[in-house]
């Protein structure tokens, strides 16, 4: 398993050098090539990792690569440690990470930049596998710069569009908010327990629980001062309420990248950090509550903001910001193997989804608002069937333990969170159940603006200009509008003699594979994942499993069990009622209730108010230091004040403004000769 | 003794310096690049002859002058901590030669000159084992960097140096009031003894302030900094380089060579004021890196707040904070003297360094933009590259000692990436809207090989940081031994878990 694990973690690293460095001279193919086959290596040697797992065949072990940091007690190695919890992790980002390759042969064949495309790409999986594979706070920490370095460069990948470089840097910047927690969460780790090795700090936790210490003039609960730092950083990766500003905007980026990165694996690397340290969280009641809370609180706060949006992939995205929520509160509530269930069902049919998405965006040309959709049913059916599986998965669709993939995992969140009994459990469960009736509204809108009724496609300036055979600027340009603001838009009914064409077969495979994901993950995993002996066996001290927990949670009342699927049909018939049976209903709602959309198309205001209290008094203030300060102040008082306080002021100063570069060379050489020969003359 | 080879290291650039003098411009680039090589040559050696584990001060010379009780002696001498730095200082030089290779069009031989004199005297002060050898190589430095700044540098070149001048000669002087009190009170003026003498701690109170009254504006720390913007903009490219490079680390090599082991009590004593000065240069500088209009100023604010990382490390008196304080040193000259090589590339072209004039570089330079985004990576301290490792083990060090000072500064590493990728972007993303601009061509081979070694070294220490490491283990073990008897117990004050109460709570649960 050695090499196996190095191959995995590795190739995809060495194929990005290849195609970043060499790509101009080893060409197009070649470069897509290598990184494609380096990712499809990894997935062929991760899944018999994760199936060794799940038949309790395979010890969790660490491949010691390289030293790293040694400074006194701070030891710490480049390592790669592979358990239960590291497989399923590996599984779900070689997969999904070299469909993603494969789809973007197809996506994005017109770009000229395709070498650094794919070379990001898989720059990305190899940081996210450094991440996965981490046995060290240092090393995950590695990986989580690195896939943040990864995500800006892929938002940003269109550098031309000022919205594209705005929408990376917000990303960085925002994740280095979160970062900040991280770190000081590893320092203070380092601090109580001498070590950064995740193994020795998870054994010594429970021995530190109750204990207080100092931190900022304050003395607090030392478990719950760490935990919640780390969170800090998770909630910055995982988009969480306060820090989810970024994952909207990074829609800049191509939507392969939305895929990979924004859906399946780099935002949910908050989630995997909790179940990682989950024995530490365990110690602290205080912390696993703030996650509990931050965790419904987003899931509820992003499917609100989900249910307004008309810009394909911005729907797609609030709605993983929504089950990244899910997945935190279900980590609070202690049913770790819900959460790691979810992450695993998600990032299948989320990658369907946005891949789809793609797919449609591909099929449209360009065009993302889907008020400029309407009927693609018939035009592209395999992306129409690929999206409703997907759409079937995320909604939770099932019944007597038959079901796609949501169902069981969704599901198995829900009803943890009821029977864990504590009070924010039983908070997190209801908003949970909200939040799923949104879900399933905003997923069947989609699918309905977007597959249904009658094409609405003249409207559409991309369409129009694909018709009329308008020069197009480049590609990446086409894209360039703002859905958030809520221009009032005329949708003209009719095709406008537009001809959508279905995808390539480089498309339509990874959707195909991925359907398969979304219909049976569910089913085939869910008795390894929060089954409760199969659970026991399966994560083997990985992940802080609770069999009790999961013993009640399949006890837990009738009606608990069926509100998911009453919350999923309801949803079902209101966006059905909305955008099939009533066409004129939203625009009725929403002259009804004007303030309540014009509050929920700002996204509940966070970036108004990040603006107004962060960004602008920043440069405001940077610019007041800099001339009231350093120019006016400290200069003014100092050189010049000296200057005039010697004084020789201002002949002095035009003395040497007139240019004696010499003169005063000279004076500072003779004054450190006489200094020097005094001093050893006084010394004598 | 063997071959005197800290006196060579020290004297083939002071011989190559003079000898430019006497020959044509074509002939002192070739003579500075060659006399620059061979001082790298001996670097290396030294570094692979170096032992870690054997004596506290390696290669050591002594010849006095004169006899008697108190005679100053031209002692050399170096330890892991000073290795490291000479390494550094050897290495940047012929990259600044490069960079100068066709920059520089006017008194070419004197400019050489200057250079090799300062990188003789830069060496002279990591190899002096003797206070006033020194005290003349300290000041000494200050010297041709005031002739580069003040005949090679811009428009505004001679209120730059007066500013350098004034801040650098005030501290000077108290510097060297202090010293001359040390010499007559421990009767020595050799270094190693001195670092060993017990100074009564009301002296030490005084001795620290005039020494820092120096080393803080080398540093440079907040607010004694503002000298540093505007030398850096006025000084020609290699100027910057090694102002950044290697001057701003004499400063720090000071406090861990003078302030910490000569006065340990008063070092301690002083925290706060290093603390409050450091962390306000971290906000200060870095919001106001956010608002810069010009790429030099820009970087050099940002090497303020850098810089306050060392101070942060240094006086958390932990093994954490001093390795790392080194190593923000180390990797800091790499990245910010390659930061200003790239504005240098690009001012070399278009002769502006106003960030406005540039834009969507990455089209027509997408080397260019490849490898300044690797050292813009680094400036932010991205983990594996070498900016990391200093700033984590800084911070940690730090966190040690007081919680709110690591806050502070780890706000460092949100502002920092703020106006670093801003600038980035405003230089390299975008649509190249300026004419001039885009015809700008790609990196040639000149700039390839002065970009190319300092981005394999910033990975280098990024990810195998031991080889930088391990030289300067048993010297800031016993540094740490020398002020071990004035170390600061820390904020955190942990108690004791109380597992049982845990196991009972959980009890409950189920």
């Amino acid at each position: 398993m050695q090499l196996q694990l190095q191959l995995i973690v590795f190739l995809p690293l060495l194929a990005a050098i290849i195609a970043g460095l060499g790509g101009r001279v080893i060409g197009q193919t070649a470069s897509k090539v290598v990184t494609t086959g380096a990712l499809m290596i990894g997935a062929v040697l991760s899944w018999p990792i994760f199936i060794q797992f799940l038949g309790a065949h395979a010890q969790p072990q660490v491949v010691d690569v390289l030293k790293f940091i040694q400074s006194g007690d701070l030891d710490v190695n480049w390592a790669l440690r592979v358990d239960a919890l590291t497989a399923v992790m590996l599984v779900v980002v070689t997969t999904v990470s070299s469909l993603v390759h494969l789809y973007s042969w197809g996506y994005m064949s017109e770009d000229p930049s395709q070498p650094r495309f794919f070379a990001y790409l898989s720059l990305f999986s190899f940081a996210m596998l450094m991440l996965v594979t981490a046995d060290s706070l240092v090393q995950m920490f590695f990986g989580w710069e690195g896939v943040g370095l990864a995500s800006y460069l892929l938002i940003g990948f269109w550098y031309h569009k000022p919205s594209a470089n705005a929408a990376a840097l917000k990303a960085f910047v925002v994740n280095r908010v979160g970062d900040f927690g991280f770190s000081l969460g590893i320092f203070g780790t380092f601090l109580v327990f001498g070590t950064v090795s995740i193994p020795a700090i998870l054994a010594a936790a429970p021995g530190m629980a109750g204990s207080t210490i100092g931190f900022a003039g304050m003395r607090v609960d030392t478990m719950t001062l760490l935990c919640l730092l780390l969170f800090v950083g998770a909630c910055g990766k995982s988009a969480q309420l306060g820090l989810h500003t970024w994952l909207p905007d990074a829609m800049e980026g191509p939507t392969p990248v939305s895929a990979l990165i924004h859906a399946a694996t780099m935002v949910t690397a908050g989630v995997f950090m909790v179940c990682r340290l989950s024995p530490m969280f365990e110690t602290s009641h205080t912390a696993m509550t703030v996650v509990t809370y931050v965790g419904a609180a987003t899931c509820l706060f992003a499917a609100t903001v989900g249910t307004v949006q008309n810009d394909i992939k911005r729907v797609i995205a609030y709605s993983t910001c929504s089950q990244l929520g899910y997945m935190f509160f279900a980590a609070g509530v202690g049913a770790y193997g819900a959460a790691m269930f979810h992450l695993f069902t998600h990032a299948f049919f989320k990658a369907l989804l946005f891949l789809g998405a793609g797919s449609v965006i591909h099929a449209m040309h360009h065009e993302q608002d889907m008020r400029f959709y309407g009927a693609l049913r018939k035009e592209i059916p395999i992306t129409f069937w690929a999206m409703v599986a997907g759409t079937l998965a995320i909604t939770g669709v099932g019944i007597f333990g038959i079901g796609f993939a949501g169902f069981w995992s969704k599901d198995a969140i829900l009803e943890s969170s009821f029977a864990s009994g504590s009070v924010h459990g039983t908070v997190a469960f209801y908003l949970g159940a909200f939040a799923a009736l949104l879900t399933s509204f905003y997923s069947w809108r989609l699918i309905f603006l977007t597959f249904f009724g009658k094409p609405r496609w003249a409207g559409s300036e991309h369409i129009q200009h694909a018709v009329h055979h308008v020069h197009e600027e480049q590609s990446e340009m086409a894209s360039d509008h703002d859905s958030a603001h809520d221009h009032e838009v005329h949708a003209k009914t009719g095709t406008a003699g537009y001809h959508p064409h279905e995808s390539p077969w480089t498309i339509l495979v990874p959707l195909v594979l991925l359907s398969l994901g979304a219909v049976f993950a569910g089913q085939i995993f869910h008795e390894y994942f929060v089954g409760a002996e199969g659970g026991e066996g399966f994560w083997r001290g990985s992940v802080a499993f609770s069999e009790h927990l999961a013993h009640a949670s399949h006890e837990v009342p009738f009606w608990v069990t069926y509100t998911p699927l009453a919350v999923m049909l309801i949803g079902l018939a209101i966006a059905y009622r909305n955008y099939i049976a009533k066409p004129d209903a939203p625009a009725a709602f929403v002259a009804q209730f004007p303030s309540l959309h014009r509050f929920l198309i700002h996204k509940w205001y966070f970036d108004e108010l990040y603006d107004a209290i962060f960004v602008r008094p920043a440069m405001w203030l940077g610019n007041l230091l800099w001339k009231k300060g350093d120019e006016g102040t400290i200069d003014r008082f100092g050189p010049h004040g000296a200057a005039v306080a010697v004084g020789v002021g201002n002949k002095l100063t035009t003395r040497l403004q007139s240019g004696y570069v010499y003169s005063y060379a000279l004076v500072m050489l003779l004054g450190l000769i006489g200094a020097a020969s005094w001093v050893f003359w006084w010394v004598r | 003794m063997g071959l005197p080879i800290l006196t060579i290291l020290i004297a083939v650039p002071l011989i190559a310096g003079a000898l430019c003098l006497f020959v044509n411009a074509s002939s002192a680039r070739w003579i500075a690049l060659i006399a620059t090589l061979i001082d790298l040559a001996i670097g290396i050696y030294l570094w692979t002859a170096f032992d870690p584990s054997g004596a506290q001060w390696q290669f050591t010379e002594l010849v006095k002058f004169g006899a008697g009780g108190i005679t100053p002696s031209w002692a050399l001498g170096i330890d892991g901590i000073a290795l490291m730095l000479i390494i550094l200082s050897v290495f940047l030089m012929p990259i600044c030669i490069g960079a100068s290779w066709v920059a520089i069009e006017k008194r070419v031989p004197e400019y050489m000159a200057a250079f090799l004199l300062m990188e003789a005297l830069m060496l002279g002060v990591f190899c002096a084992q003797d206070l006033m050898l020194f005290y003349i190589f300290f000041e000494g430095g200050l010297i041709p960097m005031f002739l580069i700044i003040g005949i090679w540098g811009g428009a505004e070149r001679i209120k730059a140096s007066y500013k350098f001048f004034l801040y650098t000669f005030f501290g000077s002087v108290l510097m060297l009031i202090a010293m001359i009190y040390m010499v007559s009170t421990a009767g020595t003026t050799s270094i190693p003894k001195l670092m060993a003498y017990d100074f009564p701690f009301d002296a030490q109170k005084w001795l620290w302030l005039a020494f820092f009254a120096s080393f803080a504006v080398k540093m440079p720390m907040w607010p004694v900094h503002t000298w540093l913007p505007d030398a850096h903009v006025q000084a020609p490219t290699a100027g910057s380089v090694i102002l950044a490079g290697v001057l701003l680390k004499m400063g720090g090599y000071g406090f861990i060579r003078f302030s910490l082991p000569m006065f340990p009590e008063a070092s301690e004593y002083y925290i706060p004021l290093v603390f409050i000065l450091s962390g306000v240069a971290v906000v200060y500088t870095s919001l106001v890196a956010l608002a810069q209009r010009d790429m030099k100023k820009l970087i050099a604010y940002s090497s303020v707040a850098h810089m306050a990382f060392v101070t942060f490390g240094l006086f958390a008196f932990n093994r954490q904070g001093l390795e790392g304080a080194m190593m923000v040193m180390l990797g800091h000259g790499l990245v910010s003297g390659a930061l200003f090589l790239c504005v240098g590339v690009i001012y070399d072209r278009l002769h502006t360094r106003e960030i406005a004039r540039y834009g969507g570089l990455s089209d027509n330079m997408p080397a260019y933009a490849l490898l300044f985004m690797v050292f813009t990576m680094a400036s932010v301290g991205l983990p594996g590259t070498s900016n990391f490792v200093g700033e984590f083990l800084a911070l940690v060090g730090t966190y040690k000692v007081s919680s709110w000072a690591a806050i502070v500064a780890t706000t460092g590493i949100i502002l920092g990436a703020a106006y670093m990728l801003y600038l980035y972007w405003r230089i390299c993303y975008g649509k190249l809207v300026h004419a001039d601009a885009a015809a700008m061509p790609d990196l040639s081979a000149r700039e390839w090989w002065l970009l190319g070694p300092i981005a394999a070294s910033v990975f280098w220490m990024g990810i195998y940081p031991e080889s930088f490491l391990k030289p300067m283990r048993a010297d800031i073990g016993r540094l740490l031994e020398r002020v071990e008897r004035a170390t600061p117990p820390g904020d955190a004050l942990l108690t004791a878990g109380k597992p049982a109460a845990a196991t009972a709570h959980e009890g409950a649960a189920h």
